[in-house]
């Protein structure tokens, strides 16, 4: 295998400008150069107005580069692709459904017949630890339970990549460390390439084998940090910390003067 | 304890009190004045008996509620498609738009002379007053409720890859019913108002033609046992509509 082959998403000099009501311009993402290879998980975060949902929803293919290169294995991005599964902040369940009928959403959508496409449902909400609620509807479980539904929904088409803009972001701490480790096993057990938008540092640092750090005005990648660290991660850990500091340090957030 | 009952029992009363209030001071100022100007409401009474005995207000009672039925059914088979494709197609909505907004202020009452003109006498024009007053609710709401749709949804459609016609059928369709379902509700309301209306128009049976029949009789006590009939029969129509409304919610998975 070469080294472009296990190449998954590839951007080159990618630029998102959007045209305003009153025909201004603004670059919601300039110059961005990024190699993602197959398999892996890579975190994207920076301050609001970094492009860093921009990035990802141009990868997921909701929006059109205004210039530059973006590929996934090898073809332009052109539209939403059923193998290319977006987790979004706000769940996006459908609220007339089950929980069940939910995950079953994207199989039916596929034309997988429906025996078999029960079972994998089910298979993927006990993944996710839900089979006890698969006929409540999603107002009746919690914001975390919803994601895991989210996310059961997406592993049940076995997507060979994911993209989650801010997936934990409405969840409280407890909830969102919980679900980050959940993340952590299903990605080790299913080695889909995971790209991951969060605005939370540590979010970033335990979960991205790598970070792209980006800055704002205009959107654009500032930095790729490497975290060489061994999953789980301990997020009390020397290592852990010093990775803090470096991002800290990296987006000026120490206050050493 | 006993006077917790007696508070209990008085708060579940309540509305009754208001009733008996209002027949009382009705049927006191109704001792000054002759019964065929203003009766009371032992008077609408008796005349409620005599209807009900000689059968003329079930008759009329069911006809009325077959052209309502039939009215307000034609208005939703008609307003929900055409408000799922305008909210649904912009171009279309915008196509649209400028006829719906010009149309819409016009008071059903406004049609009745084309409504007899082009429908002649009988069901027609009831019918087609009550299409229209039910016609403009369910269509504005429909159309506001596909446009209200999530963007999300839409967004998760597309990214599984369900077709246009899964899309529609299995996801805007869902998605706008609880808003189309509120403009059902409004239009309940405003169609059983026009009811009376509409067969006032030279209808030759219904509630508003018993009205309008008694008027020409002078009695007066006739007039309010229709109005009364209309009032209790619209009550319970928009009762019903809520308790539908409700046990759809609960299907959609919208809960409380």
């Amino acid at each position: 295998m070469t080294e472009t082959a296990s190449i998954k998403i590839l951007a080159e000099g990618l630029e998102k400008r959007y045209r305003s009501a009153r025909g201004g311009e603004q670059v919601a993402l300039t110059g961005v150069d990024l190699a993602v290879p197959a398999g892996e998980l890579v975190c994207l975060v920076g301050p609001s107005g970094c492009g860093k949902t921009t990035l990802i929803k141009l990868m997921a293919g909701f929006e059109t580069p205004t210039g530059g290169v973006l590929t996934i294995d090898g073809r332009p991005v052109a539209e939403p692709d059923p193998d290319h599964i977006m987790i979004f902040q706000d769940y996006g369940l459908f609220p007339w459904r089950t929980v069940f009928g939910n995950v079953l959403f994207g199989l039916e959508a596929r034309g997988v017949p429906s025996d078999e496409a029960k079972a994998r449902a089910q298979e993927a909400l006990q993944l996710v630890g839900l089979c006890a609620a698969a006929y409540k509807h999603p107002h009746e479980i919690s914001g975390g339970m919803k994601q895991r539904v989210a996310i059961a929904r997406a592993l049940a088409v076995e997507p060979s990549l994911l993209f989650m803009d801010e997936p934990f972001g409405a969840l409280d701490a407890f909830t969102r460390m919980r679900l980050q480790d959940e993340l952590l096993s299903l990605w080790q057990g299913k080695g889909s390439t995971i790209v991951f938008v969060t605005h939370d540092l540590d979010e970033a640092i335990a979960l991205g084998q790598r970070v792209v750090l980006m800055a704002a005005n205009p959107g654009r990648i500032q930095r790729i940090i490497d975290i060489d660290m061994p999953y789980p991660r301990e997020r009390t850990d020397g290592d852990f910390a010093a990775y803090r500091h470096e991002l800290f340090a990296e987006f000026h957030l120490l206050h050493e003067g | 304890m006993r006077r917790g009952l007696v508070h209990r029992l008085g708060m579940a009363t309540l509305p009754v009190w208001i009733l008996v209030l209002f027949g009382g001071v009705w049927g006191l100022i109704a001792q000054f004045y002759p019964p065929d100007q203003f009766p009371g409401p032992a008077a609408m009474a008796r005349a409620l008996i005599e209807v009900a005995m000689d059968g003329r207000l079930w008759t009329n009672t069911w006809i009325s509620l077959v052209r309502f039925a039939g009215g307000y059914l034609l208005a939703v088979a008609v307003a929900v498609p055409l408000g799922l494709l305008l909210g649904r197609f912009g171009v279309l909505g915008r196509l649209f738009d400028p006829l719906i907004q010009v149309m819409r202020p016009i008071s059903p009452i406004a049609w009745f002379p084309l409504a007899v003109l082009w429908f002649g006498i009988g069901n027609a024009p009831a019918i087609y007053i009550i299409y229209l007053a039910a016609f403009f609710p369910v269509l504005l709401t429909t159309i506001g409720a596909v446009r209200g749709i999530p963007e999300v949804y839409l967004k998760v459609a597309a990214n599984f890859g369900a077709d246009p016609r899964m899309t529609f059928l299995r996801v805007i369709v869902p998605a706008a019913f609880p808003g189309i379902m509120v403009g059902l509700h409004i239009a309940v309301g405003t169609a059983w108002i026009h009811l009376v209306a509409g067969e006032m128009l030279g209808a030759q049976s219904g509630l508003g033609y018993m009205i309008v029949d008694a008027r020409n009789f002078l009695r007066t006590d006739l007039i309010m046992a229709g109005m009364l009939v209309i009032g209790l029969l619209g009550l319970a129509i928009y009762r019903g509509m809520r308790v539908l409304e409700r046990a759809v919610g609960r299907y959609w998975g919208l809960g409380q």
